[in-house]
């Protein structure tokens, strides 16, 4: 249901519109009427989540990361100011700690208590992320988890895994790819995948 | 008072999969994004705090069945009816926020650091036992790591204490600090995944070992 086939299901759907929609609706008629939203910032909010605020603001920190030893320093040792100085700060992203992968450490980001999440420079959260089978099996066993995102670590990599469980929020900065000398800052960026930064994926290797 | 979290769910039995999702599907109905959104701007006016829809959230009898954004509409709706906002006499919101202030208000975001009014109890590489018991209402330590010793790997200021923020207990602020254990001490000597889990936790769930 989460890919061609859902939108197809909608389309059939389109002519009724379902309960929740109808309670969503409900919802905020009464609450602008009333004065406590302003429907044009319920718009400004979603329209900052899909075209402004997703993973690709943390993919250019990790780049940066990749090319600029100072840069790599202070986001290792600050990373809400290191991040912020690239523009990204704010709601979900007030406290940040960048996490680096080594040769010999491997890190992983879950929040079992709920769904916190990087969203200053990760945007929402994957659907997977906030689901109880990754929030219940990614902090005892991690390994199971990162194989059923195809990862295979050797038995010499640590996994060290960060559960959010107040306001701080992790960033995890993969490793670069070898081979990636000759590419610029943006074609690194565009390396970096999402999950890379959960560690749940790793760098693309160039093409 | 009983309270019951149904969202404490790290190191429970779940047999589900794990369904990737590609970069950038972020919604699978129209009405999610106005959940979310709503959620957002209602939180906005100052009524209620991010504690607080934790806790709401949280406290949901059906929370296993639904969906995420089901659990958000859920919750708003509980909020709301306790607050008494969709009544007739409801008072005005403190605030409301604008459209225009939307990029400003998400980059400013909601900081949780406060100033220190003591020193820190712990420092890095002291080993930390965390409190066995569970309380009464709202709280951050999850439940496999509790009764669990533990070292302090960072030190993160003085935040505000989630459960007191959460039962409408003010601030609170404590020192919050990393803490991490080793796999053995969290799932038993048969755990091999070698790996380190660490929690956040504020002062008052932990007592020296």
């Amino acid at each position: 249901m989460r890919d061609g086939d859902h939108e197809h299901h909608a389309e059939h759907q389109a002519s009724a519109v379902s309960p929740l929609e109808l309670r969503v609706r409900a919802l905020e008629t009464v609450l602008t009427q009333k004065g406590y939203v302003d429907p044009k910032a319920l718009d400004a909010l979603i329209d900052a989540y899909q075209t402004k605020i997703g993973p690709r603001n943390g993919a250019r920190v990790v780049a940066r990361s990749w090319c600029d030893p100072e840069f790599r320093r202070w986001l290792l040792e600050d990373a809400t100011a290191a991040i912020a100085s690239l523009g990204f700060s704010g709601r979900q992203g007030e406290h940040l700690v960048a996490v680096e992968n080594t040769e010999d450490v491997h890190n992983l980001v879950v929040c079992t208590l709920c769904s916190c999440y990087p969203w200053a420079v990760l945007g929402l959260p994957p659907t997977w992320y906030k689901s109880a089978p990754y929030r219940a099996r990614a902090v005892k066993d991690p390994r199971g988890v990162l194989r059923e995102f195809g990862i295979e670590l050797p038995e010499s990599v640590r996994i060290r895994i960060w559960d959010s469980t107040a306001e701080v929020r992790y960033l995890v900065v993969p490793r670069r790819p070898a081979g990636t000398q000759h590419l610029s800052e943006s074609d690194l960026a565009a390396l970096v995948t999402r999950d890379s930064m959960i560690g749940t994926g790793l760098a693309r290797a160039p093409a | 008072m009983s309270y019951r979290s149904n969202a404490d769910l790290g190191g429970s039995v779940e047999h589900g999969a794990i369904i990737q999702e590609p970069e950038g599907e972020l919604f699978h109905a129209p009405w999610e994004p106005r959940v979310l959104a709503l959620t957002l701007a209602m939180t906005a006016t100052g009524m209620w705090n991010l504690d607080m829809n934790r806790a709401a959230r949280e406290t949901l009898a059906d929370y296993r069945k639904l969906s995420y954004y089901e659990i958000w509409l859920a919750a708003l709706e509980k909020l709301l009816a306790d607050s008494g906002v969709l009544q007739e006499s409801a008072n005005p919101p403190p605030r409301v926020l604008r459209a225009e202030l939307v990029a400003a208000t998400l980059a400013r975001g909601t900081p949780f650091e406060r100033a220190p009014a003591r020193a820190a109890r712990f420092a890095v590489g002291d080993k930390v036992r965390t409190r066995a018991d569970q309380p009464a209402h709202h709280t951050r330590l999850p439940g496999y790591a509790r009764g669990k010793i533990g070292a302090v790997t960072r030190v993160h200021g003085v935040h505000v204490f989630a459960d007191t923020n959460a039962s409408g207990l003010g601030e609170c602020p404590q020192w919050l600090y990393t803490i991490a254990f080793d796999e053995r001490e969290l799932w038993g000597d048969d755990s091999a995944q070698r790996s380190i889990v660490s929690v956040d936790a504020w002062e008052p769930y932990l007592e020296p070992a």
